[in-house]
């Protein structure tokens, strides 16, 4: 039952209607050698067994349990309200807001999101959404090579090493070279020379969880005519210096934390919020407020001289699609939590990973980096990531990101925290570690 | 009593109130953040977000949706954009996987990794492709990826330098220039003939030991089958140029014929379309690539791969072109698509298709009767493109079809045809709908005779009339004028 309404009369009547005699017969002018080649798929399953398989496989996963996965992605509280009301299947099922007077639902979500971004990070114009944190950043360098045109960019390597990969993967076909900071106790040094470089790319809180000296950077990045793009975690933004603040000019992120499940690393949006100045180099849909005709406030889709319907291979970026849906989510989840709420959630969260640091330093741990961290920090270990983070999952606890070979620390893991992480939670950590091996003075027989 | 209607709907941060707020996290005490996270970190005034109790959130947000046209509640033909139902077991078959870690331990991950393998494969035998990418966000990501792995193949070939273009058809997407572009490529547009298809003889001439690739999509944008698909192929291989599949029109051949088998090396597929991941007001899309053997080595990482030790994410691609996106792709799409092509199997997709071009058919030829007309006299797939009559011009049109509570069709695309009207209905919508669409396109036209006024004036029954875009384009208020604008 393919969700096909028509009755074989139904069929018959439309054949009619044409002038052909089968359906078959539509695709007559296609080449018949192409036609019906043999497609191997397995058979159809009605709702029910659909369901059966589906959970039967769903049963493989576990998602359950005390949590410390980070690296970008973070299981924050989500409001009960913001599926209920994101989610709405007038949402849900719309398409792009092309024609306004009928779409002043998604427009003014939209329109809402913009104003909100631009309230959490100071600066001066938000989009509509990009795809990912990752694609945002690529798209920065790429506005900040538009803007300034130069053709180099300068990133930090406590920018997280999936996004630098993608980074490198946008400049690469457009001869753009990327530069990579190393990072000194942790934390980016101020670059000696960024003279050619069109941007300075540095993340806060970086990869490491580490708080970085984002004044300097953006100081040191304007005295050499370069702009400073700064990679947020916008929960982050409820307590930390906006980066409007601190002198950025591009301020772009993956909008997870705010409201949207982890969902395997997808989909959740990107976002960019820039200056004034850099407003006609900005990619990707931007909703403005106008009025009709007869002067009510409404809101449309604006400046799309940008983009890629109107300017094709001009336009700014090749992006059409954005990530609506889950900006939505994000929306209804600032709202639900206003500036107080979202500023308990940042706060729990970096009260958690203090603790738990403390917790895991009075058990002789080693934390390699003394630099100030946010709600998130490096623990060596002595097995190897990967291996630790199966044993741990093994006890009912995720947790273990692996921290790359690059960053020198020899085997290390990544530990994050939320609000939702509780002191349970890090006592069944700590219990883990132990049984495992990891914490001095305990073995296996101990837990 | 002021009618409703004079009133502007509020927004939301007119309805907030200090210290009002709809929910509340778990709270851990107050920590001491400036002695924490050191000197100068913190910011100094909070961020001006909404404060409103639950309530206000859900009558604000309901109050949207009403604002809104949507599948569920309104035909929404829109050429190029597939907007077909969106199946309800779908979003409860996302949910039973939303919660993993991407960087959970692979081996508490199997359910998920083995659906994204099997999906993998399925994608693969539906468009005749080896091997296949789910990473790419959207159709245009799918574009950028197919593209920079065309260019990494002949640089590989050491025919980088020297492919330098790739060839568009003048009414392609205007995503595929942007690609082109976005990729380092010029572009060279080729005109079509008077069949709508690839004009080859402009085709021959364009192609050339400069360019990298020619970009298709198949149906094209008027609706239309190129029919010569397997002498384009060849004209463009015998050139050393790849030919790129742009898979936005796949709802026309699904299950009857394959990219893979006309001759593209590169295929992009748009989820939210042939497979109805829901548009969700503008995405998130999905858009998965597949490739020939030839192009597999270039393909993004990671992929999902089966190994003794069960199902996990490699980054083993000897020529990766590198990583397009963060983790692993839209996953909570891909679950999607997977169930649906679990639930229709082949015979139900050869269905869909064979459905999608029986109602476009049949909507053309009621469009003709109400007295439209269409460049191409002849069967089309999936979508048609037609014109009103001369002297009533399509966005009246569209605007008018808004009062009877139906979306308009895609308006003013292709460029190639004038006053152009791309309509989809796509194999969901049933015959008694169609009917009444033509039926009010019929009664639109009457109108535009009797009273042209009246339908430059339309709409006159939604939640807003048109709209003063100049204004908006020329002074651009972006976010909400707060009151007091204190400095950040």
């Amino acid at each position: 039952m393919p969700y096909i309404p028509h009755s074989q009369d139904d069929v018959r009547r439309a054949l009619e209607a044409i002038g052909v005699d089968s359906i078959d017969a539509l695709f007559d002018e296609l080449p018949s050698s192409l036609l019906n080649p043999g497609i191997d798929l397995p058979p159809a399953m009605d709702e029910t067994s659909l369901l059966a398989h589906l959970r039967a496989l769903a049963a493989k996963d576990s998602s359950a349990g005390p949590d410390f996965l980070g690296g970008g992605m973070r299981r924050h509280f989500i409001p009960a309200v913001t599926p209920h009301l994101a989610l709405q299947s007038e949402f849900v099922t719309a398409y792009t807001p092309y024609q306004p007077e009928v779409a002043q639902g998604v427009l003014q979500a939209t329109f809402e999101f913009q104003t909100m971004m631009t309230e959490l990070t100071g600066l001066d114009v938000a989009n509509a959404s990009l795809y990912d944190g990752a694609t945002a950043v690529a798209e920065a360098a790429l506005l900040a090579v538009r803007q300034t045109r130069r053709d180099a960019v300068l990133v930090s390597r406590g920018v997280h090493p999936e996004t630098r990969a993608v980074l490198a993967t946008y400049l690469r076909p457009l001869g753009v070279a990327v530069e990579t900071l190393d990072l000194e106790g942790g934390c980016t040094p101020l670059p000696a020379s960024p003279a050619e470089a069109a941007c300075v790319i540095a993340q806060q809180p970086n990869f490491l969880g580490v708080l970085e000296d984002m004044r300097g950077l953006a100081e040191a990045a304007h005295a050499a005519g370069a702009l400073l793009v700064a990679a947020v975690d916008p929960l982050s933004l409820a307590v930390l210096r906006p980066p409007g603040a601190y002198g950025a000019d591009v301020a772009v992120g993956d909008g997870q934390t705010l409201g949207n499940p982890s969902s395997f690393g997808g989909p959740s949006f990107g976002f960019m919020v820039v200056r004034a100045a850099h407003l006609r180099q900005l990619p990707g849909r931007l909703v403005g407020q106008t009025t009709d005709a007869e002067g009510r406030r409404a809101y449309v889709l604006t400046l799309q001289a940008r983009e890629q319907h109107i300017r094709r291979s001009k336009a700014k970026s090749n992006i059409c699609s954005n990530h609506q849906l889950t900006a939505l989510m994000a929306t209804v989840t600032m709202a639900a939590l206003g500036p107080q709420g979202l500023r308990e959630m940042a706060a729990g969260s970096v009260r958690q990973a203090h603790r738990l640091a403390e917790r895991l330093r009075a058990a002789g741990a080693r934390l390699p980096l003394e630099a100030p961290f946010f709600n998130e920090f490096v623990m060596a270990t002595r097995t190897p990531p990967a291996r630790l983070r199966s044993e741990l999952a093994r006890r009912g606890v995720h947790a273990g990101v692996p921290v790359g070979t690059e960053y020198a620390f020899g085997d290390a893991v990544l530990l994050s925290t939320t609000e939702l992480v509780t002191d349970a939670d890090l006592d069944a950590l700590l219990a883990a570690l132990r049984d495992v091996g990891e914490l001095a003075g305990a073995g296996a027989a101990h837990a | 009593m002021p009618e409703p209607r004079d009133l502007d709907f509020p927004s939301l941060f007119e309805r907030s109130r200090p210290g009002r707020r709809a929910a509340r996290p778990p709270r851990h005490g107050e920590p001491e953040l400036e002695q924490l996270l050191g000197d100068g970190q913190l910011r100094e005034r909070p961020p001006r977000l909404p404060e409103v109790s639950e309530l206000d959130l859900v009558r604000h947000f309901t109050q949207l949706a009403h604002r809104q046209f949507s599948i569920d509640g309104n035909v929404y033909p829109l050429g190029s954009c597939t907007m077909k139902y969106n199946p309800k077991v779908h979003e409860e078959a996302a949910r039973l996987f939303q919660e993993l870690h991407p960087y959970q331990a692979p081996e508490t991950a199997q359910g998920t990794l083995q659906l994204l393998f099997e999906l993998q494969r399925d994608l693969g035998a539906l468009t005749g492709m080896d091997a296949v990418s789910l990473q790419p966000a959207a159709g245009a990501h799918g574009e950028l990826t197919g593209i920079l792995m065309i260019r990494a193949y002949h640089e590989a070939r050491g025919e980088g330098d020297q492919r330098r273009a790739v060839i568009v058809p003048d009414g392609a997407h205007g995503t595929n220039p942007a690609t082109a572009s976005m990729a380092g490529y010029h572009v060279i547009e080729v005109r079509s003939d008077e069949r709508g298809e690839v004009d080859l003889a402009a085709l021959r001439d364009a192609l050339g030991p400069e360019v990298a690739a020619v970009m298709l999509t198949n149906p094209n944008t008027v609706g239309v089958f190129e029919t010569r698909i397997l002498e384009i192929a060849r004209l463009a291989h015998d050139a050393g140029a790849q030919l790129y599949y742009d898979g936005a029109n796949l709802n026309a051949i699904v299950g009857r014929v394959r990219p893979g088998d006309m001759g593209f090396d590169v295929v992009h597929l748009n989820l939210h379309k042939t497979f109805t991941t829901p548009h969700g007001g503008g995405g998130p899309g999905t858009g998965p690539i597949g490739v020939k053997s030839h192009l597999a080595d270039f393909l993004p990482v990671p992929l999902v791969v089966a190994t003794e030790d069960g199902y996990r994410m490699s980054e083993d691609v000897p020529r990766s072109i590198g990583r397009m996106r963060s983790y692993y792709g839209n996953v909570g799409n891909l679950v999607r698509a997977y169930a649906y092509i679990r639930s229709l199997g082949l015979e139900g997709l050869r269905r869909v298709s064979g459905h999608a071009v029986l109602n476009a058919n049949y909507l053309r030829v009621r469009m003709q009767q109400a007295g439209f007309t269409v460049p191409y006299e002849r069967l089309n797939m999936h979508e048609f493109v037609a014109r009103p009559p001369e002297g009533v011009h399509t966005l009246d049109v569209a605007k008018a079809l808004l009062d009877y509570g139906m979306h308009p069709m895609t308006v003013y695309f292709p460029l190639t045809v004038k006053e152009a009207m791309m309509v989809e209905p796509t194999e969901t919508e049933s015959l008694e709908t169609l009917d009444a669409y033509a039926e009010a396109l019929g009664e639109i036209l009457a109108r535009a005779k009797a009273d042209p006024e009246y339908l430059e004036g339309a709409p006159y029954r939604t939640p807003v009339r048109r709209l003063d875009e100049v204004t908006a384009a020329r002074q651009p208020v972006l976010a909400y004028p707060f009151a007091s604008d204190p400095e950040s």
